[in-house]
């Protein structure tokens, strides 16, 4: 690390695994209550209290599954890529970790996205798959993943893991604003995004209000996951430093 | 609430299988998403604990 503090005070406690051990772990419970809560009220608003799509009918409830998952893989990816960039710069083994940590996780979030997609387009557009510019473009994302968790796993040495998968990440980040845009750039039978920052959403607020509820209720989950996976790494990785000795013993 | 009866909730109007499966998947993958790790962390610490009493210098 460099010996000029340039940077805040928190973004050198960050650094110290035993910190976010503790820090996560006071976390955690919150998160998780938020996560439980949100996606408990979020999917009975979408299954039961909010009206049926006038031209998809009640097929139109996946949405409430497929736009969450789908945010929540590209959120995921790009929170992996700046994770392991900062490994890369600062070589920082907790910003490593978390980037392992996300993987995986992201994998299935993508797996969802896809298979939610597939799910839905069978009733909606009599295909289960399409080979269109937004879903090659996630299918890709997952590929990626998939690629990610295969080199990490194959390297050995951590900190050359960390390193190699840090830029196979950033290399990949090219791939988010495709799906982002590819909705614009060719044509396609998929539908432009739900929420954008600058418009109001298309559809009347019964119907995006509990998306959004959902929305928010898989980040939290996603928050829970991570921290969970991210103090194992530390457990394992500090497992010959003496608090971890004493966490285990004690 | 949009529906009249329990069977029609189920039903979704036809779509029941595709909407029901897909709330099933993100089921299976948020619970494993949480079970995993927490059955890991069990293991780590077995694991853990093991080999601090293995490295234990005998007295």
């Amino acid at each position: 690390m460099a010996d000029k503090k340039w940077m805040p005070r928190w973004f050198y406690q960050l650094a110290s695994p035993r910190w976010c051990y503790d820090i996560t772990g006071k976390l955690l419970p919150f998160f998780a209550i938020a996560a439980v809560v949100m996606l408990v009220a979020g999917a009975v608003w979408a299954l039961v209290f909010a009206p049926a799509d006038y031209q998809q009918g009640n097929s139109f409830r996946i949405i409430y599954i497929h736009v969450p998952a789908s945010i929540l893989a590209q959120s995921c990816y790009m929170l992996m890529a700046v994770a392991g960039a900062i490994g890369l710069i600062w070589k920082m083994k907790v910003a490593d970790m978390v980037a392992k940590s996300c993987a995986p996780i992201g994998a299935t979030i993508a797996i969802l996205s896809l298979a939610t997609g597939a799910i839905w387009g069978k009733p909606t557009w009599g295909s289960w798959w399409v080979w269109d510019a937004r879903l090659t473009s996630m299918l890709i994302l997952f590929f990626l993943y998939l690629g990610i968790i295969a080199l990490n796993s194959a390297i050995e040495n951590a900190q050359t893991a960390a390193q190699s998968t840090a830029v196979l990440a950033l290399v990949g980040l090219v791939n988010i604003p495709i799906i982002k845009y590819s909705v614009d750039w060719w044509n396609t039978l998929h539908q432009p995004a739900t929420f954008t920052l600058t418009e109001r959403p298309a559809m009347p607020s019964e119907m995006w209000v509990p998306l959004l509820v959902m929305v928010i209720g898989f980040y939290c989950f996603f928050a829970v996951a991570m921290m969970l996976r991210l103090r194992n790494e530390i457990i394992q990785r500090e497992r010959r430093s003496s608090w971890v000795r004493d966490l285990i013993t004690g | 609430m949009s529906f009249e009866s329990f069977a029609e909730f189920i039903d979704m109007g036809g779509h029941g299988l595709y909407v029901w499966l897909s709330y099933a998947i993100a089921l299976v993958v948020i619970v494993s998403n949480i079970v995993n790790p927490l059955m890991h962390k069990r293991q780590i610490f077995i694991e853990q604990a093991r080999r601090l009493r293995r490295e234990k210098p005998k007295s």
